[in-house]
């Protein structure tokens, strides 16, 4: 199996507390890699490391080293991130929404109206997002992974305010983005429903607990 | 993803915040108004007399603008920071570069242009003779995408220090200060019935300087702050 992340003895500190040290581990095609851990334990801290966005204290992080060497821009198109921050914009309607993040994804956007209808958006279209329930804008934001190319998905708390029916759609289409050969590293403290047959676990702990931080 | 698509990429993100910002028109406007506000209020402070205000009007009016761009400079990347759309545009398979242009090239047309255009106003209110219409209207030209450029550079830096408004000035300001200088002599020339070409050749010299170096220390400021 081809692998798309090896991490190795990754260490993280914020705001001058370690909030984990010597982690390693890699996620090859097809695997899902579910983050575990308390609140601050650095979950959101890891997956923003994984994606590039943040630099580890030490250790590496290598994003598909098989086509690392040749294309170092690679990672760029095969990496979709959606963080705590939704970069869904207030003042744009869902569809405005969906078009500029295909356009960022460098995604083709062939039929925007099937994909609303598939988060369940639609005849919310022409609403600026600000007037959308929470739920609401998280299913735009969410809406990416229906047109997105990436073969690698980092999703933070992707379960957050959705309901039982969206929580549902959106393991369906985990399960099928796996089966296509995708991998997905997601944090959620919600049990995952769907059983996928290559799941790892990783748990992080307060590495200073014993220290007598909190 | 191609050039073609680069350039899809440069002019929907620019559409995005035109719509945003017709959508949240106070916010654009707000610059504008203090704009004429103050050029309004300056005949009615220092008296109507023509040769104070003609010799005043172009620092005045070039004063007022590069207090003008600092008023909104802090919003250029705020909501894209805390909306996340920033963290996308720096994972984009886009040049991040090319992504800080599209942004310096939309504030300019949201705030830069519509000064330009107001300009002959507010050189008819403050009374400057007609000779330096033209100059001003030039010196603004190619002034302004410089304020944008440098402010894009400061608003990157300081975007994620919550209240970064004062720090941002303090960053900006001396580095107008060229600008400023160059902006007034050529208008001043002009009026002195002297060509004011080596002046506009210089700010022209200044805007590409900017324009081509911008980009490249915006999207390195963008990477720092997104952190």
């Amino acid at each position: 199996m081809a692998l798309l992340v090896t991490a190795q003895q990754l260490s993280s500190v914020r705001a001058g507390r370690t909030l984990f040290a010597d982690l390693s581990f890699s996620v090859s095609a097809g695997a899902v890699l579910h983050v575990e851990g308390p609140n601050g334990a650095g979950k959101s801290t890891l997956l923003r490391i994984i994606a590039g966005l943040l630099k580890p204290q030490a250790g590496q992080v290598q994003l598909f080293p098989q086509h690392s060497a040749d294309d170092p821009d690679y990672w760029r198109r095969q990496l979709l991130f959606i963080g705590h921050k939704a970069a869904v914009k207030a003042e744009l309607t869902a569809l405005e929404n969906l078009a500029i993040q295909a356009q960022l994804d460098g995604a083709d956007l062939d039929d925007p109206w099937q994909t609303l209808e598939t988060v369940g958006l639609l005849g919310l279209e022409d609403i600026p997002a600000q007037q959308l329930s929470a739920g609401q804008q998280r299913r735009i934001a969410l809406a990416r992974l229906w047109s997105s190319p990436a073969q690698l998905w980092i999703l933070d708390e992707p379960f957050t305010a959705l309901d039982t029916r969206g929580i549902e759609l959106l393991q369906q289409r985990f399960a099928a983005h796996v089966h296509g050969g995708g991998s997905i590293i997601l944090t959620s403290h919600q049990a995952l429903s769907w059983q996928p047959s290559a799941l790892q676990r990783l748990s992080i702990k307060h590495v200073d607990a014993e220290l007598g931080y909190e | 993803m191609n050039k073609a698509s680069y350039r899809s990429l440069v002019v929907a993100l620019m559409q995005r915040d035109f719509k945003v910002a017709m959508r949240r028109k106070s916010d654009s406007i707000n610059p504008l108004l203090f704009v004429l506000m103050v050029v309004t209020l300056f005949p009615i402070a220092v008296g109507p007399s023509h040769e104070v205000l003609g010799r005043i009007a172009p620092g005045v009016i070039w004063v007022v603008a590069l207090l003008a761009s600092l008023l909104g400079s802090e919003r250029l990347f705020r909501d894209d920071y805390l909306d996340g759309s920033l963290e996308q545009m720096v994972l984009s398979p886009a040049p991040l570069e090319l992504l800080a242009l599209a942004k310096i090239s939309s504030h300019w047309l949201l705030s830069g242009l519509p000064l330009v255009i107001l300009s002959p106003f507010c050189a008819l209110l403050l009374k400057l003779p007609i000779e330096g219409w033209l100059t001003l209207m030039l010196t603004l030209l190619l002034g302004t995408p410089i304020l944008s450029a440098m402010t894009a550079i400061g608003a990157a830096l300081t975007v994620s220090l919550g209240r970064g408004g004062a720090l941002l000035s303090l960053l900006l300001l001396p580095l107008f200060i060229p600008l400023l200088i160059f902006a007034t002599a050529a208008v001043d020339s002009s009026l002195l019935g002297m060509p004011a070409i080596g002046q506009l050749l210089f700010l022209a010299g200044f805007m590409v300087l900017t324009l081509t170096l911008a980009p490249l220390a915006v999207a390195a400021a963008i990477k720092v702050s997104v952190n």
